[in-house]
C-alpha cells in the first residue's frame, strides 16, 4: 500500500505575500516581509521585528459570524484552505464527506485570542470570559474549523512538534490517504504576534534583537544572531494520485518521502539526528542523494544549529554538492506554518525551474554550502528536499517530486 | 499494509483518586469517585466548582527540582507515566535502534495551568496589555508550545524516532495512541511510548467551560457530581491525569517474552463537520469511526464484549454516543455492557482517552468491567446497559473505546486479546 500521494492545490498566507501568486512573485524577486511590528507597540521588548501577513482583511473573506469566534491564525487558515481548494478545482460539496479529511499542524494555538480572554478573566472576572474561548485558542481549532466550513468528515488530526510539525502533519495526511481517504487538507498556518505570545517566544532566547530588517535573520552567516518570528503558512490539498488523475486535476507534484527523528538529550553527547531524518526521507522516497536538485533548509539562524544543519547536508550530499536555499529569510520563521510554506515554495520552484534566493546572507565558507543567495537561480528541478527542525530536538525531512519527474 | 500487528506491553496511569495503575484499577473496580470541591484555587466565583484532582507530588515521583521547575504539571504527569510504563513493560529501550523508538503525547490544552499562572504575573493581574517580559519565567516557551511534553518524554525514555504531540481536543488520548500504532504498523518504528496528559484545572479552563455551561454546576455533593447517562446529569466534571503505554510490534514483543496486555486491533477518527462544540443526536460520524475501526480490526461488531464510552455526562453527548453504538453495532449494542469511567475520574480532556484505553485493557486483564458510578435513574433516551454503580464480572476479550470532542472529532479504538485473533 504505497499509493502515490500528490499535491493539487496550494493556499498561501505569507509575510511577503498574501496568496500564492503574491508570495511567489515576492519570493522569486527576493522581496522580504520582515519589518518592525505593527500589531502592537514593541518598544519595550528586546526583539521588535516580525514578519506580519500584509493586507489581510478577514471581514472580506469570511462570514461575519465566524469572526468573533476565531483567532487571526484560524481566519488565515480558513481563507488559505478556501484558496487551496479553489486552486485544486475542488468543490467539497461535490465529493463524499467521509472521503475528505483535515490534518494540520499547530504551534501555540490561537494565542492572541487567548490573551484577550485571560485579560478578561484576570482583569474583569471569570464571567467575562468569552463563550468561544473553549475552542478558539486550542491547538485543534484550525482542523476543526476547516472541516466544518467545508463539510469534511474524513480522518482528522492535529500534530504539534514545534517548527517540525508542519511536515509531520503532511506525512500523517499522506498516511491517511494511503489508508483509503482520497483527499486531505493539510499544512499549517500560525500567528503568535501578540504581546503575550511575543514574551513567550522571547523566552526561548532565540529571537534576534537586531533592529535592521535586512540584518536580523541571517542563517548560515557569520552574523547569525537568532531569528525573526513570522506569521502565516500554507494549506495544501493532498490527494491520492489515482483520484487526482481520475478527475483530471492539475498536479504540482508528489509527496515522495518523509523521515522524522529526535535529537538525543542535551548534554548526553549523542550525535544530532537531523542527518538520519534526511536519510530516512530519501530512502522512503526511493531517491538517491544525487537525485535531489534543491534543499529548502531549516535555517535556524543560531550558529550552533546552522552548523549542525550544514554538517548534516554535507554528510548526506557531499560538500557544496546540492543547491540550498532558505526563502524564510524573507518571511521570518513561521513555526508550524514554516514547513508547509517551504513545501509550497518547493512546488512553485519546480514548476518554474527557479530556486528562490536566501536574502541577506553571506554563508560561512566553512559550512561548505552551495547556498543560493541574492538572486534566484534557474535550474531544472525535479526533486526537492524540505528540512524542518523544532526547538527541543525535533527533526523532520520531506522529499517532494515534480509531476514531470519519472 | 505490512501485516505488522501492534500490542500494548506496558502501562502507567496517573488518575484522580490514587496515582499508579493499581490504585486506578482499585478505584474503578470499587466504583468509587474521585471528584471533589476544587482545592487548587478558590472556586467560589465559578458556576462549576468541582473537579477530579490528583494528589501529586513531583518529588515523590522522582522528578528533580529542575525538572519540576521547567515542566508544567501536565508535562510532569507525562514524564512520570512514561517512566512507569517503560518499567512496567520491562523493555530496555537502549537495546533498540533509537531511531525506531518514537514518542507521542496527546494533550488537548497543553500547559494551560502554567500559562494561566504566568499570564497573571506578566500582565500584573490582567492590567497590562503589553505584558512585562521582565517577569517571564525562562521556560515560558515550553508552556507556549506543548510539543515540549513530547520532548521531555523522549529525553526521559531515550527515544530518537518520530516524536510529537497529538492535539485533537478531547479525542487526543485515543488519537495519540492510534497515531503511534499506525507508525509501528507501517514499519517506520518498532516501539512507541505513547499516551496523553492534561492538567487543565485552572481558572481559565473553569471560566471557559462555565461560559458554555459544559461543566456541571452541581457542587453540593462533589462525589456525585459526575453522573453520565443519568437523567439528572447536567454537565461534565473536569479532571486531570495521564496514561502512557509502551506499544510494540507483536513479533518483537513475543520474541522478548513481553507481557502483552492487548492488541490495538483497529483505530479510526472522523469529524462531524457540524459544530465546534455541538453534536447531532444521530451520532453517525462516531458510528462511522467505529465501523472503520472494526473493519481495520477485521472484527464484527458482535465480537465486542465491552464498550468504554466517552460518557462525559452532558445530555447531548450521552444521547449522541448511545445512538452511535446502536448505528454501528445494531442489536448487539443492547447486549453489551457500556460504561463511563468519567463518572469516577472526571473528564481530563486530552488525557482521558488514554486513561480509558488503560481502563479497557485492565477490564480485559481482570475480566471485570468498571461501572458507571452515580447512575441511579437513567435518561429514558439512554437505554443501553450502562453497568450502574457496581463493577461486573464479565468475560472481556475485546473492547471498543470511543471519544468525542470539540472540533467535532470522533474517535474509536478496538482492543483485543492478541492470542485470540488470527492475523
Amino acid at each position: 500500500m504505497t499509493a502515490a500521494v500528490v499535491v493539487t492545490g496550494l493556499g498561501v498566507a505569507a509575510p511577503n505575500g498574501l496568496g500564492t501568486r503574491a508570495y511567489w512573485a515576492a519570493t522569486r524577486a527576493g522581496k522580504s516581509g520582515i519589518a518592525r511590528i505593527t500589531r502592537f507597540t514593541p518598544d519595550q521588548y528586546p526583539a521588535r521585528l516580525a514578519g506580519e501577513v500584509p493586507g489581510f482583511v478577514a471581514e472580506e473573506q469570511l462570514p461575519s459570524r465566524l469572526l468573533p469566534q476565531t483567532d487571526r491564525m484560524t481566519q488565515l487558515a480558513l481563507v488559505a484552505a478556501d484558496w487551496a481548494l479553489d486552486d485544486a478545482g475542488i468543490r467539497p460539496q461535490d465529493l463524499s464527506a467521509f472521503d475528505m479529511g483535515v490534518i494540520t499542524a499547530s504551534f501555540s494555538g490561537g494565542f492572541e485570542f487567548g490573551q484577550g480572554e485571560l485579560a478578561n478573566l484576570w482583569g474583569k472576572g471569570s464571567q467575562y470570559v468569552s463563550a468561544y474561548q473553549s475552542f478558539a485558542w486550542f491547538y485543534a481549532v484550525n482542523s476543526g474549523q476547516i472541516s466544518i466550513r467545508n463539510g469534511m468528515k474524513g480522518p482528522s488530526g492535529v500534530v504539534v512538534a514545534d517548527q517540525a510539525g508542519g511536515l509531520d502533519a503532511v506525512a500523517q495526511a499522506r498516511r491517511q490517504i494511503r489508508k483509503g481517504t482520497n483527499l486531505i487538507v493539510s499544512g499549517a498556518v500560525d500567528a503568535t504576534i501578540c504581546p503575550w505570545g511575543w514574551v513567550a517566544l522571547q523566552s526561548s532566547n532565540r529571537l534576534s534583537t537586531c533592529e535592521e530588517p535586512a540584518l536580523a535573520y541571517r542563517p548560515f552567516d557569520e552574523g547569525a544572531r537568532g531569528h525573526v518570528p513570522g506569521e502565516g503558512g500554507a494549506i495544501l490539498i493532498l490527494e491520492s494520485a489515482s483520484a487526482a488523475r481520475a478527475r483530471g486535476a492539475r498536479v504540482y507534484g508528489e509527496i515522495a518521502g518523509y523521515g522524522a527523528t529526535f535529537d538525543p538529550r542535551p548534554g548526553s553527547g549523542g550525535e544530532p539526528a537531523l542527518r538520519a531524518a534526511i536519510e530516512l526521507a530519501l530512502v522512503d522516497a526511493g531517491v538517491a542523494a544525487a537525485e535531489v536538485d534543491v534543499v529548502f533548509a531549516d535555517a535556524a539562524g543560531e550558529p550552533e544549529l546552522d552548523r549542525a544543519e550544514a554538517d548534516a547536508l554535507a554528510a548526506v550530499f557531499g560538500p557544496r554538492a546540492v543547491p540550498v536555499t532558505a526563502p524564510k529569510t524573507m518571511t521570518g520563521r513561521l513555526y508550524s506554518g514554516a514547513a508547509p510554506l517551504d513545501l509550497a515554495a518547493a512546488f512553485l520552484a519546480m514548476e518554474e525551474g527557479l530556486i528562490p534566493p536566501t536574502v541577506n546572507v553571506d554563508p560561512v565558507a566553512e559550512y561548505q554550502l552551495d547556498l543560493v543567495v541574492s538572486a534566484p537561480r534557474p535550474a531544472e528541478l525535479r526533486t526537492a528536499l524540505v528540512v524542518a527542525r523544532g526547538h527541543g530536538g525535533f527533526n523532520s525531512a520531506m522529499v517532494v517530486r515534480s509531476d514531470r519527474a519519472e | 499494509m505490512t501485516g505488522r500487528r501492534v500490542v500494548i506491553t506496558g502501562v502507567e496511569v496517573l488518575a484522580p483518586g490514587g496515582t499508579g495503575t493499581k490504585a486506578f484499577w482499585e478505584l474503578l473496580a470499587d466504583g468509587r469517585t474521585a471528584t471533589r470541591r476544587i482545592s487548587f484555587f478558590d472556586p467560589s466565583p465559578f458556576r462549576s466548582r468541582v473537579a477530579a484532582e490528583i494528589n501529586f507530588s513531583p518529588e515523590e515521583h522522582g522528578l528533580s527540582p529542575q525538572e519540576t521547575r521547567r515542566m508544567d504539571r501536565a508535562a510532569q504527569f507525562a514524564v512520570v507515566a512514561a517512566r512507569g510504563a517503560v518499567a512496567d513493560s520491562g523493555i530496555e529501550i537502549d537495546e533498540f535502534d533509537p531511531y525506531r523508538v518514537g514518542v507521542t503525547v496527546g494533550s488537548a490544552v497543553g500547559a494551560t495551568m502554567g500559562l494561566d499562572e504566568e499570564y497573571r504575573v506578566v500582565s500584573d493581574g490582567g492590567r497590562l496589555h503589553l505584558v512585562d517580559h521582565g517577569y517571564a519565567v525562562p521556560h515560558l516557551y515550553n508552556y507556549l508550545v506543548p510539543s515540549s511534553f513530547a520532548a521531555e518524554v523522549a529525553w526521559t525514555v531515550g527515544a530518537q524516532g518520530p516524536t510529537g504531540v497529538v492535539s485533537t481536543g478531547c479525542t487526543s488520548g485515543i488519537d495519540s495512541v492510534g497515531y503511534a500504532a499506525d507508525l509501528i504498523r507501517e514499519g517506520s518504528v518498532d516501539v512507541m511510548v505513547a499516551g496523553s496528559s492534561d492538567a487543565p484545572i485552572s481558572p481559565i479552563t473553569m471560566a471557559c467551560f462555565d461560559a458554555i455551561k459544559a461543566t456541571t454546576p452541581r457542587h453540593d455533593d462533589p462525589p456525585t457530581a459526575s453522573r453520565p447517562f443519568d437523567g439528572s446529569r447536567n454537565g461534565f466534571v473536569l479532571g486531570e491525569g495521564a496514561a502512557v503505554f509502551v506499544l510494540e510490534e507483536l513479533d518483537g514483543a513475543v520474541r522478548r517474552g513481553a507481557h502483552i496486555y492487548a492488541e490495538i486491533a483497529g483505530y479510526a477518527t472522523r469529524s462531524n463537520a457540524y459544530h465546534m462544540t455541538g453534536l447531532r443526536p444521530d451520532g453517525l460520524e462516531m458510528a462511522e469511526a467505529i465501523r472503520v475501526a472494526l473493519d481495520e480490526a477485521r472484527m464484527n461488531g458482535d465480537e465486542i464484549d465491552y464498550i468504554n464510552a466517552h460518557g462525559s455526562g452532558t445530555k447531548q453527548n450521552d444521547r449522541h454516543e448511545t445512538a452511535a453504538f446502536k448505528h454501528s453495532l445494531g442489536d448487539h449494542a443492547y447486549r453489551t455492557p457500556v460504561s463511563s469511567i468519567k463518572s469516577m475520574v472526571g473528564h481530563s480532556l486530552g488525557a482521558i482517552g488514554s486513561i480509558e484505553i488503560a481502563a479497557s485493557i485492565l477490564a480485559m486483564k481482570h475480566n471485570v468491567v468498571p461501572p458507571t458510578a452515580n447512575l441511579h435513574t437513567p435518561d429514558p433516551e439512554c437505554d443501553l446497559d450502562y453497568v450502574p454503580l457496581h463493577a461486573r464480572d464479565h468475560v472481556t476479550d475485546a473492547v471498543l473505546t470511543v471519544g468525542s470532542g470539540f472540533g467535532g472529532f470522533q474517535s474509536a479504538m478496538v482492543l483485543a486479546r492478541s492470542d485470540r485473533r488470527v492475523a
